[in-house]
């Protein structure tokens, strides 16, 4: 395996994994309505990316698996939405909402970073085909740590003064 | 000439003819009540209508201090002397027997009438409560689009600098957030760009999810002079119902709901494949035009239709419509604002005029739409999610500036984060942080979406609730304290309409009993709160009217809407007059950006922007690099699918939206007999496709049900696509003897009880569009029709099949055309 591949492969794994965080989070904060309606318009973009690694890892000989099929654990989407409507009046999720956005920003920040690496790579081993991956859908990944901020900007302020 | 019409039946009434570049002629319309002979009028008391966002300039009859009419003011150039069903019969409901008297306090569970000192001391002392306890965030306010500019402009005052809170927005988030955002994500700045003077001189007119029509009955008025004129506009229509901009357009779309952004960007693909662009306009007032043209250009028309279910056809010569005319207006309004990616397509109407360089001249005008007919004040004054002056929150200049004029130190004006929208302060409501909600002027138990979430917000025992408002709404009647409103016609104030003109509103009579100005109530809180500057002289200086209005001038000198070459005693004799107006422009400024886009230099804009897409927020280092020198910006947008989509068990789109006859939850108009009569009950629309399919019928009552609840109403069988349902927004509790909500024998009459929370993450407007639902038989029609007005539409598809709707002698109302006219084409039209 070569650093290529092994950053399509830590990459793949990212975006899997911030896809699948996406709808989790939006299923847990069901009644915070606009983290839940664009965290699953997010994870739509990480899935797309999923998609486009495991192409281009294909033409590179390796074999990635597909993304996280949307709604992949029903009963427990369920459960997380059911739970979010039952402490709907309660402050104390705030905490737990904060949490998750920093989980968030957090994951969308590695795979920026790997979006990075792998732009370098492909531009030092003059791979175009890997170019025009990284670099179409790297600023997706920079638009959703910019939400991640802008939400945790915006909703830290109540949260933390009202405990 | 005098004539008299039922403008009940003929909404519109009488055509005056008139050419491309000519004068509208002047119509000037007047309503008087039964028995009261034209010269039995005292005095006529200069005014302007607040029941829509048109501003149409009126006089108040009045005999023995009562209201007895109304008539249009010639001398105004928006609606010159015309008036509509709403102005003309709309002014009754003020002397309603069920007006607000007395103040209300919440005692062992029931509401009872008690003093103001008694109201107002226990608001006071639940203040400070708070406050001491828990802090200025556990405090908000939710005002309205109906209230005057000095209202506004103290309530920001007192709530962003006396509580120090930063809850405080209008209902206008649900009508015209998108507006000002999208001016915003393109200008950098708020403030509407043409006027309505461009229907004048436009060769196209595109309404995009605009029924203008209904929403703004005398501007349609002035397109249908137009139409019967020489050198017509010609129309496109972009509406998923059959309304009558639609019949007389030359191009109808009719799309999916929620794929406007779909549309729109085939539009601008075609105008740019086709070169109908103007590259000189492009290089020298905007940035981005590589980026937008990458990326609408695999955004082909067929690739639209499929989207958006019209043909690939219309939508090239919708293209070919507003690509090759030579003057160009358009006009946006719900349709898009209250529509999945609302700020998103209302920009790229924004993008449209500006590749074509239709912008600044006459018959070149952009025009995104009021609902309120003073949500303009509300956003000026930053009593709604912003700043007043539409000074930027992210930028620490703007704020000292803002600080000097109150006299306060910067960190006392909550600047940390975005003012809350209204939607997260009711958030912050449901989970307990925020305590105490007082809300002014507007009636969220009806108009806000999902219902029963909001009865369930409000009916909290922690939560202390202020209601401000004429009757006993439905929202009053969950309140802990409630205070009785004067309204229009008892209190004076200035308002500005949809093309920033300005006019001042008199009183004419007393309110009724005890009630009292909007105005009187804030002053008199922020007496008892004490507030003071950072001298410790008193933070709110003013104490009436105009010395509130001599505020809000130094507060918006300098800024884009400049009102500091106002005064009342100028829009006393001069009528309408459109801000900016200072030394530079004493007359007033018809059309923005005529030399050049002004305000959206990184140290001048209102806002650095969002991402159109997510709504993050950008920072000033990004909005620098983007446009150092301050010019409009050419977003480009995505298309994002609907966040409901039909389904099995709810196989219909549902939208909802407002009749001609009615303003809002109807606290007005269905007190006023002529337009109560018009439309006295909610219906539901459905396509005549659906009907025979599901086997049902004209006036059957049906039920209409989505994941958050449901309603009842008659069905009319009517033209909309099929795949949709249309319910009027208007329609709520109060005169069902169900209180404020549904109950055992109270079957859901909101529309509201069945629309989903979710709001475009730019605007934060809540999304009355795309909500999905099922429509179920209860029981069938008896022969009577539904209660749809005829006139609208809500017309039925079979025209014979149901009485026309009509006003009888109670709706006469007489029309005199001036013969000579004062007023002259404008100068360098042509």
């Amino acid at each position: 395996m070569n650093g290529i591949t092994l950053t399509l492969r830590t990459l793949h794994r990212g975006e899997r994994r911030l896809a699948h965080d996406l709808v989790t989070v939006a299923e847990r904060h069901r009644t915070e309505h606009e983290v839940h309606h664009v965290a699953t318009d997010l994870s739509r973009w990480s899935r797309e990316h999923v998609r486009l690694l495991a192409e281009t890892a294909a033409e590179h000989g390796v074999r990635l698996g597909e993304a996280p099929d949307h709604s992949s654990d029903g009963v427990f989407a369920t459960l997380r939405e059911k739970a979010s409507e039952a402490v709907a009046h309660r402050p104390e999720p705030g905490l737990l909402l904060l949490r998750d956005l920093r989980e968030l920003h957090v994951a969308a920040a590695e795979n920026s970073l790997h979006w990075e690496m792998l732009a370098q790579a492909a531009q030092a081993s003059r791979d175009s085909g890997l170019l025009t991956l990284a670099s179409s859908c790297h600023p997706r990944t920079l638009r959703q740590m910019r939400w991640t901020n802008t939400m945790i900007k915006n909703l830290s302020p109540q949260i933390l003064t009202s405990l | 000439m005098e004539d008299a019409t039922d403008r009940i039946a003929r909404p519109w009434g009488a055509r005056a003819p008139y050419g491309r570049h000519g004068t509208w002629p002047a119509r000037v319309d007047t309503f008087l009540a039964d028995g009261v002979e034209p010269g039995a009028v005292q005095r006529w008391v200069q005014s302007a209508s607040i029941l829509h966002s048109d501003g149409d300039a009126m006089d108040i009859a009045v005999a023995d201090g009562r209201m007895v009419g109304v008539r249009g003011r010639e001398v105004d150039r928006v609606n010159r002397g015309r008036l509509g069903p709403k102005d003309l019969f709309g002014w009754q409901a003020n002397a309603s027997r069920d007006r607000l008297t007395r103040p209300l306090v919440r005692r062992d569970g029931r509401l009872t009438e008690t003093d103001w000192d008694t109201a107002l001391d226990l608001v006071a002392a639940r203040s400070r409560e708070l406050l001491d306890a828990r802090g200025p965030g556990s405090i908000g306010f939710y005002t309205s689009g109906q209230l005057f500019l000095e209202e506004y402009y103290t309530l920001a005052v007192l709530a962003r600098a006396g509580i120090g809170t930063n809850h405080l927005d209008g209902n206008t988030r649900l009508c015209t957030a998108t507006a000002a955002e999208a001016l915003k994500e393109t200008f950098g700045c708020d403030g509407q760009p043409g006027s309505y003077d461009d229907f004048d001189h436009a060769d196209v007119v595109a309404l995009f999810g605009h029924n203008i029509a209904e929403t703004q009955p005398v501007q349609w008025m002035r397109l249908l002079d137009r139409l019967a004129g020489a050198d017509p506009p010609r129309l496109l229509c972009v509406d998923p119902r059959p309304t009558r901009v639609a019949e007389h357009a030359a191009v109808h779309l009719a799309p999916r709901g929620g794929t406007n952004v779909a549309l729109l960007n085939a539009l601008l693909r075609e105008t740019i494949r086709h070169e109908w662009i103007d590259r000189d306009f492009i290089a020298a007032h905007t940035v981005g035009f590589d980026e937008l043209a990458a990326r609408v250009a695999d955004c082909t028309p067929e690739w639209a239709a499929e989207i958006c279910d019209v043909p690939a056809a219309r939508i090239e010569e919708a293209a070919e419509l507003v690509g090759t005319t030579d003057a160009l207006v358009s006009t946006v309004l719900q349709g898009v604002y209250q529509s999945h990616q609302a700020t998103a397509a209302a920009v790229q109407v924004n993008n449209l005029h500006l590749i074509r360089g239709m912008l600044g001249r006459p018959g070149a005008g952009l025009l995104q739409m009021n609902g309120q007919p003073t949500a303009q004040n509300t956003r000026e004054c930053g009593a709604d999610g912003d700043l007043p002056g539409f000074r930027n929150w992210q930028n620490d200049a703007h704020v000292a500036d803002l600080a000097r004029v109150w006299n306060v130190e910067p960190e006392t004006i909550p600047h940390f984060a975005p003012p809350t929208h209204a939607m997260q302060i009711f958030r912050y409501a449901e989970q307990g942080s925020l305590r105490m909600l007082w809300i002014s002027g507007t009636n969220p138990a009806v108009s806000m979406p999902e219902l029963p979430r909001i009865r369930s917000i409000l009916g909290q025992d922690r939560l202390f609730t202020v209601v401000q408002d004429l009757f006993l709404t439905e929202t009053a009647q969950l309140a802990d304290v409630v205070l009785p409103a004067a309204t229009w016609g008892e209190k004076t104030g200035t308002l500005t309409n949809a093309d920033r003109t300005v006019h001042l509103s008199c009183k004419a009579v007393e309110p009724p009993g005890e009630a009292r100005p909007d105005l009187d109530i804030f002053l008199d809180y922020a007496r008892r709160m004490d507030f003071r500057d950072k001298d410790g002289g008193p933070l709110v200086t003013w104490d009436d009217p105009e010395s509130a209005f001599e505020a809000w001038k130094r507060c918006s000198a300098g800024r884009p809407c400049d009102y500091t070459g106002l005064s009342y005693a100028r829009l006393r004799d001069a009528g309408g007059i459109q801000w900016p107006c200072d030394d530079r422009a004493p007359e007033g400024t018809a059309r923005l950006y005529t030399e050049g886009i002004a305000w959206a230099h990184p140290d001048r804009c209102e806002s650095y922007g969002k991402d159109l897409e997510t709504g993050a927020s950008q920072e000033v280092v990004e909005y620098r690099s983007l446009n150092p020198e301050g010019r409009a910006m050419l977003k480009a947008a995505a298309y994002l699918p609907p966040h409901e989509e039909p389904d099995e068990e709810y196989p219909f789109q549902l939208t909802t939206g407002r009749t001609l006859y009615h303003f809002h939850t109807r606290t007005k108009t269905g007190r006023a007999p002529q337009l109560d009569d018009a439309a006295p009950d909610v219906w539901v629309e459905v396509s005549a496709g659906d009907v025979q399919r599901l086997g049902l019928g004209e006036g059957d009552l049906v039920e209409v049900t989505s994941r958050r609840g449901s309603l009842r109403g008659r069905l009319r069988v009517s033209g909309i696509r099929s795949g949709l349902l249309f319910v009027p927004f208007h329609y709520g509790y109060w005169d069902t003897g169900g209180g404020s909500g549904p109950g055992p024998d109270t079957p859901g009459r909101a529309a509201n009880e069945s629309t989903v929370t979710d709001w475009d993450p730019v605007s934060k407007q809540p999304l009355f569009k795309t909500a999905t639902a099922a429509l179920t038989l209860v029981e069938r029609g008896d022969g009577r029709p539904s209660p749809a007005p005829t006139t609208t539409a809500s017309a039925p598809v079979d025209a014979g099949a149901v009485p026309p709707t009509s006003g009888g002698p109670a709706a006469r109302t007489t029309r005199r055309e001036p013969t000579g006219s004062p007023h002259q084409p404008e100068e360098g039209a042509r």
